[in-house]
C-alpha cells in the first residue's frame, strides 16, 4: 500500500529535479527544487507516519485532522490575501509604492492578490468546509487516508507555486488562469484526486439521499475541472521551460478566457460557497431549510444558466454580437436562480431571527447573504449591454466584484471558520463572541467604505471618459479621470485597512480558541438589559 | 433512516422527512414572486432573441428584426460625430490662422478643439493646466524659447524640437561648454555667476566680472548683450526669472558645462493638419501669445 503512495511521490522528486536540471529559465530551476524538496518531506511524512504505527481504519470516526489544518491554512492565506490586496489598492492610489522594480509593480503583485484570495484562501474554505459537510451529511469517514491529505499538500503546493511565478513574472496572461502549464498540469492531478475523494466518500454515505449542500460542491469540484482543463490548453515552449503558448487565438481566447472567468465565479466563488450556506446556515440558525423545492430549481438553473454568462464580459468588443446577445440574455435569467440561494438562506432564519441578537455568527453568515443578492442583482444589471457601456473597464466593476468577494464568499467563509474553530480544535467554545462582533463591525464598514468608493469612482470614470462638449470635442483627457480617482482610490485603501483589521482579530480569536482559552467578557443574552437609571 | 414525516413546529409546514446531521427541509412551494420574475426575464430574453441577432446557425447566424449591428452602431455614431463638426472643419481646413483668430465662431470651435487635443497628446509633458515641468516649458507665460506668435508656435507644433522625423524641426542647440573643452570648470561657474547676476538674482561681484568677459565672447550672439534671449536660435532670456532647467546656480552650471537638448516630437507626422491648427489657436491663446 505504501509503495502506491510513494512511488507517485518519488516520480514527482525525479521529474523535479530533472525539470530544475534542464531548467531554461531561473524560474523553472526554482520551481524544479521546490517540486523536489515537497516530494522528500512527502515522503519523509509518510514514512514516520508509519514507524509510529498511527494507523487509521474506517472505524476512527470523523477525519477532522484535515478541516482542522484547512482551517490554519484558510485564515493564513486569508490574511495574506488582504495584505496583498490593500497593498495594491495604496499602490493605485499612490503610485510610489510600486518602487521601480519589477517583482513590486502592481501588475505582478495584482494576479498574486487575486489568486491568493480566491484560490488559496477561498479554495482552501472550500476544501475544508466540504470535507466537513461531506462527512457529516453522509455520516461517512472521509475516503481515503492519504489522498486528503494530498488534495491538501498538494494545493497548498499549488498555491506557493502559482504564487512565487507571478513575482518572479510567470505568467500567461490568463485572468485568474495565470499560472503556467506544469503549475496547471498539478493542480489537475490534486483536484482529481479530490473529485475521488469527495465521490468516494458519497458513494459510501448511510444517508439515503446526498444532502443539497453536497450537490454544490459536487457541481463546483467537476465544474471548475472542465474551466481549467480547457481554459489552459496550452503548448509548452519546451519541456523545462516555463513558457507556453495558448492553444486558442484572437477573439476565440477571448471567448473562452471569460467563459472560464465569470464560471471562476460562478462555481468556485458562488457554487462552491452556496455548499457552504446550504449546511452553516441551518446549523448555526438551528432552523430547516425553508424550501426543499426551491433548492432544487434554484440549483439545476444556476448551473445550467451560469455557464452561458460568459460573453458579458466582452460587450461591445470584436465578439460577434449573437454572443454577445446570448451572453447578456442568459446573465439576465440568471437573476433569480441566484437569488433562490438567497431566499433559501434568509427564509431559513424565519424562527430563528431574535437569535442575530445573541448570536454574531449568524449576523455574519446573513450579511454574507444580503451582499450575496445585493451582487447577484448588480452582476445582471452590469450585463446588460447599455449599462455595461457605462461600467465597463471602470471601478465600477472592481466594487462589484469586491462587494461580493468581501461581502458574501468573505463573510459566509469567516462564518464557516467561527462555526468550525471550536470544534475541530476540541474546545466546548469559541474565545469570544465578543471579538466576533468587532469583525464583524469592520468587515462591514470595510466592505462598505469599498463598495461606495468604487460605485462613486466608477460611475464618475464612465461618464468622464464619454462627456463630450457641446462642440463634439472629448472633455476629458484619460490622465485628468485617473487623477480624478485618487481620492476615491485612498477611501478603497481605508476600507481595505478595516477588512484586514477584522480578518487579524478573526486569526487572533482562532488562535486563542485553539488553545482552550475562553475570554471573560459579557454574555450576549436574548432581553435586552434594562437601562441603568 | 427517518422517512416518517415530520411537522416543523415553528412554521406549522411538513419537511421532506429526511435529515442530515440535524438539519432538515422544509417542504414550501416556490415563492410566487420569484417565478414571476424568473419567467419575465426568459420571456424578455426570448424577446430580446427575436430583436437582436442571437443564436448561431452553420454558417451564419440569426440576424434579428431590426437589423442591429454593434459595429453599424458605431459607424453611425462616429459618422453622426463627424457631420456634425464637418462644416466647421472645412472651413479651419481653409483659413489662415489670423483668419481663425478673428472670426470668434470659428475661434471657439478651434479653441474647445484645440483644448481636447492638447489634454490628449500634449498634456504629459506640459501639464494637464499647460504650467510645464523642469524641461518642460511653461506654456501660460510670455517666455517663448522658438517665438510666440501663432506662426511660430504651429512651427513649432508641426516639426517639433530637435527630432528625426522633420526635416524642418527646431535644431539648434546651445554647445556643452565644459565636455566639449570650450571653457574649463573656473570659466562655467564665473559664466553662470553672471548669469545670476543678469537675472537679478545676485550683485555684482569680482566673479562676474570675470563671467562677463566671457560670457560677452561665448553668449551673446544667441542670448543677446543684456541676456535678452533670441527666438530664432532657441535661445531663451537669462534676464529674468523663468527658468527651463533651474535657476539656482548648480543648474545653470550644469546646462552651461553639459548643454541641455529637450526635444519635442513633430506633430504633423502624427495629427492631421486641422489638429495642428487648433493646437496653436489654444496654445497662444494660453496666456503668452504675442
Amino acid at each position: 500500500m505504501n509503495w502506491l503512495i510513494s512511488f507517485p511521490i518519488g516520480l514527482t522528486g525525479v521529474i523535479g529535479l530533472m525539470l530544475a536540471a534542464k531548467a531554461q529559465d531561473p524560474a523553472m530551476y526554482g520551481h524544479g527544487l521546490v517540486f523536489f524538496v515537497a516530494a522528500v518531506a512527502a515522503i519523509f511524512c509518510v514514512i514516520s507516519r508509519n514507524l509510529l504505527a498511527k494507523k487509521i481504519s474506517a472505524e476512527d470516526g470523523y477525519n477532522d485532522e484535515i478541516v482542522r489544518a484547512g482551517l490554519i491554512a484558510s485564515t493564513f492565506w486569508g490574511i495574506v490575501g488582504f495584505s496583498a490586496g490593500l497593498f495594491i489598492a495604496l499602490q493605485l492610489a499612490f503610485p510610489d509604492l510600486n518602487f521601480d522594480t519589477s517583482v513590486t509593480n502592481f501588475g505582478r503583485l495584482r494576479p498574486l492578490h487575486t489568486s491568493a484570495v480566491i484560490f488559496a484562501f477561498g479554495g482552501n474554505v472550500l476544501i475544508m468546509t466540504s470535507f466537513h459537510v461531506v462527512q457529516r451529511t453522509c455520516r461517512a469517514r472521509l475516503a481515503g487516508n492519504w489522498s486528503p491529505w494530498f488534495v491538501f499538500w498538494g494545493y497548498q503546493l499549488f498555491i506557493v507555486l502559482a504564487a512565487s511565478g507571478y513575482v518572479l513574472g510567470v505568467t500567461q496572461s490568463k485572468e485568474y488562469a495565470e499560472p503556467e502549464w506544469y503549475v496547471d498540469i498539478w493542480l489537475t492531478i490534486v483536484w482529481v484526486v479530490y473529485l475521488v475523494v469527495f465521490m468516494a466518500t458519497l458513494a459510501k454515505r448511510k444517508e439515503p439521499h446526498i444532502y443539497v449542500a453536497n450537490w454544490f460542491y459536487l457541481a463546483f469540484i467537476v465544474t471548475v475541472a472542465l474551466l481549467h482543463l480547457v481554459n489552459n490548453a496550452a503548448v509548452p515552449v519546451s519541456f523545462a521551460g516555463t513558457k507556453s503558448y495558448t492553444l486558442f487565438a484572437g477573439v476565440q481566447d477571448a471567448l473562452t478566457q471569460w467563459w472560464y472567468g465569470h464560471n471562476a465565479v460562478g462555481f468556485f466563488l458562488t457554487a462552491g460557497f452556496l455548499g457552504i450556506m446550504y449546511y452553516f446556515i441551518p446549523k448555526q440558525a438551528e432552523r430547516p431549510i425553508y424550501s426543499y423545492r426551491l433548492s432544487i430549481v434554484h440549483f439545476w438553473s444556476l448551473i445550467f444558466l451560469y455557464i452561458w454568462a460568459g460573453p458579458h464580459h466582452l460587450l461591445y468588443t470584436a465578439l460577434p454580437d449573437w454572443a454577445q446577445t446570448l451572453g447578456m440574455t442568459f446573465s439576465v435569467m440568471l437573476w433569480m436562480p441566484s437569488w433562490g440561494g438567497m431566499i433559501n438562506g434568509l427564509m431559513t432564519l424565519s424562527g430563528a431571527w431574535d437569535k442575530l441578537r445573541t448570536d454574531p455568527i449568524l449576523r455574519i453568515m446573513v450579511l454574507s447573504l444580503a451582499f450575496y443578492g445585493m451582487s447577484t442583482f448588480e452582476g445582471p444589471l452590469m450585463a446588460i449591454k447599455a449599462v455595461n457601456a457605462l461600467s465597463h473597464y471602470t471601478d465600477w466593476t472592481v466594487g462589484h466584484v469586491h462587494s461580493g468577494a468581501l461581502g458574501w464568499v468573505g463573510m459566509v467563509s469567516f462564518g464557516a471558520i467561527y462555526f468550525l474553530a471550536p470544534r475541530v480544535f476540541g474546545q466546548a467554545q469559541l474565545y469570544s463572541l465578543r471579538l466576533v462582533s468587532l469583525h464583524f463591525w469592520m468587515a462591514t464598514f470595510g466592505i462598505v467604505f469599498y463598495a461606495a468608493a468604487m460605485w462613486v469612482s466608477g460611475i464618475l470614470q464612465g461618464l468622464m471618459w464619454r462627456a463630450y462638449d457641446q462642440l463634439g470635442f472629448l472633455e476629458y483627457s484619460f490622465a485628468e479621470t485617473v487623477e480624478a480617482m485618487h481620492p476615491f482610490y485612498v477611501i478603497r485603501a481605508l476600507g481595505g485597512v478595516l477588512f484586514l483589521g477584522g480578518a487579524l482579530v478573526m486569526a487572533y480569536n482562532v488562535y486563542r480558541t485553539s488553545r482552550g482559552d475562553v475570554r471573560i467578557e459579557q454574555p450576549y443574552t436574548a432581553v435586552p438589559q434594562p437601562a441603568v437609571a | 433512516m427517518t422517512e416518517q414525516p415530520h411537522v416543523d413546529e415553528f412554521t406549522g409546514v411538513q419537511t421532506t422527512g429526511h435529515e442530515w446531521d440535524g438539519i432538515r427541509e422544509l417542504d414550501n412551494p416556490l415563492p410566487r414572486w420569484w417565478q414571476w420574475i424568473l419567467w419575465a426575464t426568459v420571456v424578455w430574453s426570448v424577446g430580446y432573441w427575436f430583436v437582436y441577432p442571437a443564436w448561431p446557425l452553420i454558417s451564419s447566424h440569426t440576424k434579428g428584426f431590426i437589423g442591429y449591428s454593434s459595429r453599424g452602431e458605431l459607424r453611425d455614431d462616429v459618422a453622426a460625430a463627424k457631420a456634425r463638426q464637418a462644416g466647421h472643419l472645412a472651413k479651419l481646413a481653409k483659413a489662415s490662422l489670423e483668419q481663425i483668430r478673428t472670426d470668434p465662431e470659428l475661434l471657439e470651435f478651434a479653441l474647445a478643439g484645440g483644448r481636447s487635443a492638447y489634454n490628449v497628446n500634449c498634456s504629459q509633458c506640459h501639464g494637464s493646466g499647460a504650467q510645464g515641468f523642469a524641461g518642460y516649458p511653461n506654456l501660460n507665460d510670455d517666455e517663448w524659447l522658438w517665438g510666440g506668435r501663432l506662426e511660430d508656435i504651429h512651427q513649432t507644433i508641426m516639426h517639433g524640437v530637435r527630432n528625426e522625423d522633420s526635416e524642418d524641426a527646431r535644431v539648434f542647440a546651445m554647445p556643452a561648454f565644459l565636455k566639449d573643452e570650450i571653457l574649463d570648470a573656473n570659466q562655467v561657474e564665473e559664466v553662470a555667476t553672471y548669469v545670476l547676476h543678469l537675472s537679478k538674482q545676485q550683485g555684482d561681484s569680482a566673479a562676474s566680472a570675470r563671467g562677463k568677459a566671457l560670457f560677452l565672447e561665448h553668449c551673446v550672439a544667441c542670448h543677446g548683450d543684456r541676456g535678452q534671449g533670441n527666438a530664432e536660435f532657441g535661445a531663451p532670456s537669462l534676464n529674468n526669472d523663468i527658468w527651463l532647467y533651474g535657476g539656482e546656480k548648480a543648474e545653470i552650471v550644469a546646462t552651461i558645462a553639459n548643454s541641455r537638448g529637450g526635444v519635442m516630437p513633430a506633430w504633423g507626422r502624427i495629427l492631421d493638419a486641422v489638429t495642428i491648427k487648433k493646437l496653436a489657436i489654444y496654445v497662444h491663446s494660453l496666456g503668452g501669445g504675442s
